[in-house]
């Protein structure tokens, strides 16, 4: 425990060095706490970047060999990927963009760990931890650049959103992959010097990430994203071990500890358990289970119009809306807004329902709403708005499908039984904005657009929206 | 001896740093979701490090220098994108209280346009 060089020579550069590393890190909790609420929050992450800059700058300061081209033109390529991306991305493609985002970091950290290997042959000469968290940080790293690059292709539907899998054989299939490079990083781990070797490891490591992240459908990517998250930060805190960097395993295990939380949030409002998910499909059935149960509904669907649902909402006292993926799929949150002004100015009372996996990440709502400037005293979480549904008039379902189908409360044969959901079916009425009467991305029929309080109104989120706008314009 | 004190250290911080990890994120409201991962690409983009320190040492191949300037391009996308678009999420969030002042079923016209998008 006395083995802390800090006060014995605290003026050596390898002092000053980590005492620049613990100012980054403590910048970067601090950074983190400012995420408490939205109005400290643009002050953490500006901490947070502040942070990050004494990182690299105490790293560069502290370098004594060359190369300094190789480090400009890396910094110059990723500054010049970087800065057109977070500034061109719409909101709509956030989870597009923090899946690409979460993919780039497991690859540095497993292209960092290939190199490590090549410079010493082999880990020679290594002490055994070192190449172990090495190798971990490879395996882990390069499933969550694999997996990320796949959960981006179908977020921006590259390829299909809905499962792809090898069906039962899929699990065998990822426990063979999962053993392999498990088994090949034990080999080098004890002394195995081959290329080839680590490279295989690669290898089965990335088509793991692959056969993990196929699989899934698109209403299970919030889990998804929050996971590979989770995966890219413990990553980074193990090339931190290995690398013998403080801030490293600070910032990559406190980012681990965020896509953990998240995962068991996300894992806990969809109640599924997260081993389900990872194995693939929805439940064990998968969407042959919600196939059978498509399309065998007996009751009938009301459809009405956009005059007609202005007509209703305009003499509602309260109205809750909400939205789902199609809202951000139309990119209708503007559009949503606009009718939120109009309703406001006929006295209704407007608040919008938001249910933690609405969307395809985290808090995907929320962002979209806050970019259309709703305010965010508005926004209502689902244990908040469930209480509202009693005394709501008009709840307006804006391209949200699973999290408000009573099959989740009613029917215990429902591959979605148990999971939480937004209870749309207390309020007085319902009124649904859907393309069309397919299932959604679960592939499970909605009970709730056959239930006599509830209309549809087929059409574009956006276009829908804005129609009932003018029509409120009209009345 | 030093190698295991190292690691012991090193091991010290890993587990505080989760516990530290869990009790502050889980302050963050649901609200703030998004821009928590997005922040969080931003930090993890801090293996940046590993490739500006690998880099240096001599005895590089040529594709190892190729790969290590992948890797610290790869950082930096995660640092200056990851930070970049979260305060251009946060900043969506925060113009909201001005407007919200006067709460309820108010007048929709006080609200001024959202400074920039």
């Amino acid at each position: 425990m006395s083995g802390l060089p800090l006060a014995s020579s605290f003026l050596q550069a390898q002092s000053f060095l980590d005492v620049l590393y613990i100012i980054a890190f403590a910048l970067f909790i601090q950074g983190l706490r400012g995420l408490s609420g939205p109005t400290t929050a643009v002050r953490g992450n500006r901490i947070a970047a502040v942070g990050m800059t004494i990182a690299v700058i105490a790293t560069l300061l502290n370098r004594n060999e060359g190369n300094w081209g190789l480090i400009a033109l890396g910094i110059a390529l990723g500054t010049a990927v970087g800065i057109p991306a977070a500034r061109q991305v719409k909101m709509t493609a956030m989870p597009q963009m923090v899946a690409l985002f979460n993919g780039v970091g497991g690859g540095a950290v497993f292209l960092i760990s290939w190199s490590e290997f090549r410079l010493t042959a082999g880990f020679q000469g290594t002490a055994t931890y070192i190449t172990i968290f090495s190798l971990f940080a490879a395996i882990v790293g390069s499933v969550s650049f694999w997996g990320s690059n796949i959960a981006f292709g179908k977020l921006q539907e590259i390829i299909p959103g809905r499962p792809i899998s090898l069906g039962s054989a899929q699990q065998i299939v990822n426990l063979v992959l999962f053993i392999l490079a498990v088994a090949a990083g034990v080999d080098i781990a004890a002394g195995a010097h081959s290329e080839l070797l680590f490279i295989g490891m690669l290898v089965c490591a990335a088509l793991l990430g692959n056969a993990v992240v196929l699989p899934i459908g698109g209403a299970d990517m919030p889990v998804v994203i929050s996971m590979l998250n989770a995966f890219t930060g413990l990553s980074a805190a193990a090339t931190g071990i290995a690398l013998n960097n403080p801030a490293l395993i600070v910032a990559g295990m406190i980012v681990g500890a965020s896509g953990s939380i998240l995962t068991n949030l996300m894992a806990t409002a969809m109640n599924r358990s997260i081993p389900a998910i990872i194995a693939g499909g929805f439940g064990g059935g998968g969407a042959v289970e919600g196939a059978s149960g498509a399309g065998e509904h007996a009751g009938t669907v009301r459809s009405t119009t956009a005059a007609d649902a202005a007509i209703q909402l305009a003499y509602a006292n309260r109205v809750m809306i909400v939205p789902g993926y199609g809202m951000a799929v139309a990119q209708a949150q503007h559009a949503v807004r606009e009718l939120t002004k109009a309703l406001e100015a006929r006295q209704v009372e407007v608040s919008f329902a938001i249910h933690p996996v609405a969307g395809r990440m985290p808090g995907h709502m929320n962002v979209l709403l806050a970019e259309a400037d709703v305010p965010y005293d508005q926004l209502e979480e689902m244990e908040e708005a469930n209480q509202e549904f009693g005394r709501t008039d008009v709840s307006l379902v804006i391209g949200a499908n699973d999290v408000t189908n009573p099959a989740a409360k009613n029917t215990p044969s429902s591959p979605i039984y148990g999971m939480p959901i937004l209870e749309v079916s207390e309020s007085h009425s319902v009124i649904v904005i859907k393309r069309s009467m397919n299932p959604g991305f679960a592939g499970i029929e909605n009970e709730l657009y056959y239930e006599p309080e509830t209309t549809m109104l087929f059409g574009d989120a956006k276009a829908a929206v804005n129609e009932i706008t003018a029509e409120l314009a009209q009345l | 001896m030093i190698i295991a004190s190292t690691l012991t250290t090193n091991l010290a911080i890993l587990v505080l740093a989760g516990f530290i990890g869990f009790v502050v994120i889980s302050k963050v409201p649901n609200t703030l979701h998004t821009p928590l991962m997005s922040g969080t690409n931003a930090i993890h983009g801090i293996v940046l490090l590993g490739g500006l320190l690998i880099v240096g040492l001599s005895g590089n191949s040529a594709f190892n220098k190729v790969i290590l300037v992948i890797a610290i391009a790869f950082g930096t996308i995660n640092i200056v994108g990851g930070f970049l678009v979260t305060d251009r999420m946060l900043e969506m969030f925060k113009s909201k209280p001005k407007p919200s002042g006067g709460d309820g079923a108010g007048k929709g016209d006080e609200d001024g346009k959202g400074k920039s998008a």
